[in-house]
């Protein structure tokens, strides 16, 4: 079949209403479209299936890889922060613990731990020592800030309050970026001290850009008011304020989707600093870390797409041709039936024929012989010799006894199984025989007659007699089709399998679709009134049967009519025929 | 000289139908409608021609030819078919039937073909006469 056939195959124009009561089983269109939406769903919703399967284990696997990762920096980057304050703080209170108070307020000694401080841990940037009533009694650092009165401000008192404080990152009195520490120190079981301690932000800024972060990944710190505390790469400014709301407080490690802009939304993982008011953010854009599940979902996606395309295509392809196979059966199928239908109907018509002449016959031959006694004794009996009218009703029941007695041996003519005499004889010839009767009749009604012999035919096995009646026969029964001025073409043509070809064609009146199929049939005419005995297009019939052909009969109303007969062309290829 | 006509055929109707005309045609016409009652009235009497049916319920007319012609192969018979087929003609004139016949018959060709099986039978039986007087002036030399 060819590809075009399996795209708009043959059964799709089949006529549905030839199928008669059993319609849904010829609507070649519906087997069509259940055949192929049950392929189609049988093949596709098993992919289907397995496509949304594998997309959503797919992405929860990813999402939560990314969550752990994230909550993995996020806990990692929370330990280094708390650990780096935690240090600082701690070495301030070992100072406060192993060193007498009151040296502090020696400026040397002062001097002296700011340098052990910055050799050791770095970024101190200056020391002081503030008495309860937050003034600074001592001072070293490249600021002078000896004297200057911290009574009031909140830090002073946190630190009075809690014993420890660490602020968040802020500009102050100096103008460039830090942060304080401050431990409380008790000189006596009344009096204390507090012992204050800046720090340069750039160590601390370090360990947040030290952090080995995925691209598009930010981290940094921001304090309990949400303002950014570190440079962020692209969450905003230090010291301006987050685009989005805090998280609820968790000393513990969190990650959660956080809507960041309308069309932004990220996983962010964070953890509040415990005994600063620093909240550690390591914010993810979601469309990044789902980067990978959705190349992977694209990739399911087209090739979900190409197996869909596919399998459509090729479940097309086979329901058209499933479909095809079994309408060119079924046509197949009835196309034989019909003809088996045909050769039956004709068969026992002939043995009918046959039978009903034959009984008729002797009825026949004594009507005949009793209405001859009739004739006569009228005749050798002087009453009647000279009665004309009784002689004229015994001669026309006579006549009728001869006219029925045609008509039964016509019949059985029809029905006759005589020898067929084969001998070779040139198609041609024959032709010419049968026109050399009826060139007459052609000339007076100016019939144009063409005989088309194709030159490649010689001669064929067959009986001349019968061949010569079944187209005699076909072609008087054209002229009497045409009007006067008509065409008529005989034509001979080499078949398939060794035949002949034969056809007789005319453009007369045509017969209707109606009158076709019984044309053959004995006494069908539609000539009644002029006389015709509806027997010589069966006894061509039965011709052709004789001579192992078989016939077939083309027409159109108004258009003509086309007879055609196959012969083959030796017996022996009769019995295929 | 009349013909003398023996009619086989089973309808009864029929046969005395044409016999009556025949014998209004003036000739001798004995009738039967039993083919083996036939055979008989052929071996007993001696006709010029017989006229014989060829299809008669239980028996073929064919049959009833060989018959005749195995006793009488002198007998001029012409068969009457309702029937006639090719085949079955020709079998009946190798069998040595004289003529064949299609039913209705024409009255006056089947009163030809008499005349003709008369004349026939004629020559035959002359032939015969010759034959036998032959014999005689051969082998009874006075």
């Amino acid at each position: 079949m060819l590809l075009k056939g399996l795209f708009k195959p043959e059964f799709w124009n089949a006529d549905k209403k030839s199928a008669g009561p059993y319609k849904s089983l010829f609507d070649y269109q519906r087997i069509w479209r259940l055949c192929f939406v049950i392929l189609v769903v049988v093949s596709l919703v098993p992919l289907f299936i397995l496509a949304f399967i594998d997309f959503n284990v797919t992405r929860v696997a990813i999402k939560s890889e990314n969550m752990l990762r994230g909550a993995r920096t996020t806990s990692n980057t929370r330990r280094a922060v708390a650990y780096f304050l935690e240090e600082r703080k701690s070495a301030l209170q070992l100072i406060v613990e192993l060193d007498d108070f009151r040296s502090f307020q020696r400026k040397e000694r002062l001097g002296e731990m700011l340098s052990a401080l910055k050799n050791s841990f770095g970024g101190f940037i200056d020391l002081g020592i503030i008495d309860e009533n937050g003034k600074q009694l001592a001072y070293v650092g490249p600021h002078n800030l000896e004297g200057k009165e911290y009574k009031g401000q909140a830090w002073f008192k946190q630190a009075a309050d809690q014993g420890t404080y660490i602020s968040d990152v802020f500009l102050g009195y100096r103008d460039s970026p830090h942060l304080v520490i401050a431990v409380k120190h008790f000189t006596d079981k009344d009096h204390y001290k507090i012992f204050r301690a800046t720090l340069d932000t750039t160590k601390f800024n370090g360990i947040l850009s030290s952090l080995d972060l995925s691209e598009g990944a930010d981290a940094f710190l921001v304090n309990t008011a949400g303002i950014i505390q570190t440079p962020s790469k692209w969450n905003g400014d230090v010291f301006s304020k987050i685009s989005f709301g805090l998280p609820e407080k968790s000393f513990r490690t969190k990650v959660k989707k956080i809507q960041l802009k309308k069309d932004l939304s990220a996983i962010v993982g964070y953890a509040y600093i415990e005994g600063t008011p620093f909240i550690i953010m390591v914010v993810k854009p979601e469309a990044e870390l789902m980067g990978a599940w959705q190349r992977s979902r694209d990739t399911l996606t087209w090739i979900s797409s190409i197996s869909v395309a596919v399998i459509l295509l090729v479940m097309w392809a086979v329901a058209s041709y499933m479909v095809d196979r079994i309408y060119i059966a079924d046509m197949t199928r009835s196309k034989l039936l019909q003809q088996m239908e045909h050769h039956n109907r004709m068969a026992s018509i002939g043995r009918l024929a046959a039978g009903v002449a034959h009984e008729i016959n002797n009825p026949l031959a004594i009507i005949n012989e009793k209405a001859g006694l009739l004739k006569d004794l009228f005749t050798f009996s002087e009453a009647y010799n000279a009665d004309e009218r009784i002689f004229g009703l015994v001669d026309s029941v006579i006549g009728s006894v001869e006219r029925c007695g045609r008509i039964t041996k016509r019949l059985l003519g029809f029905s006759r199984q005589d020898d067929v005499e084969l001998r070779p004889v040139l198609p041609k010839m024959v032709v010419d025989t049968v026109l050399s009767f009826l060139n007459k009749e052609a000339e007076y009604r100016s019939i144009d007659v063409s005989v088309d012999v194709q030159p490649c035919i010689f001669e064929i096995v067959t009986d001349r007699g019968k061949l010569e009646q079944v187209l005699l026969n076909l072609i008087s029964n054209a002229f009497q089709a045409m009007k006067d001025g008509g065409a008529l073409q005989v034509a001979v043509a080499k078949g398939d399998k060794g035949r002949l070809d034969f056809s007789v064609k005319d453009d007369g009146c045509g017969i209707p679709a109606t009158d076709l199929k019984k044309i053959f049939e004995p006494f069908y005419s539609t000539k009644k009134q002029a006389g015709g005995t509806g027997l010589g297009l069966s006894i061509t019939y039965g011709l052709v049967q004789d001579l192992g052909g078989s016939m077939t009969v083309e027409s159109e109303v108004g258009e003509g009519t086309k007879f055609s007969f196959s012969l083959p062309v030796s017996p022996k290829n009769k019995g295929e025929g | 000289m009349a013909e003398k006509v023996l009619l086989v055929d089973d309808e009864k109707e029929f046969v005395e139908g044409l016999a009556e005309r025949m014998e209004l045609r003036g000739m001798n016409v004995d009738t039967c409608t039993n083919p083996e009652k036939a055979l008989d009235m052929v071996n007993a009497d001696s006709y010029d021609a017989i006229i014989l049916d060829l299809q008669m319920p239980g028996v073929d007319g064919i049959e009833v030819l060989k018959h005749i012609k195995k006793n009488n192969p002198e007998m001029q018979v012409i068969l009457l078919s309702g029937h006639a087929t090719v085949e079955k003609g020709i079998e009946a004139m190798k069998l040595g039937a004289m003529d064949f016949v299609e039913k209705p018959a024409d009255i006056d060709v089947l009163t030809e073909k008499i005349k003709k099986a008369q004349a026939r039978k004629m020559i035959l039986v002359e032939k015969e006469t010759e034959k036998k007087v032959k014999d005689i002036i051969e082998h009874k030399g006075w």
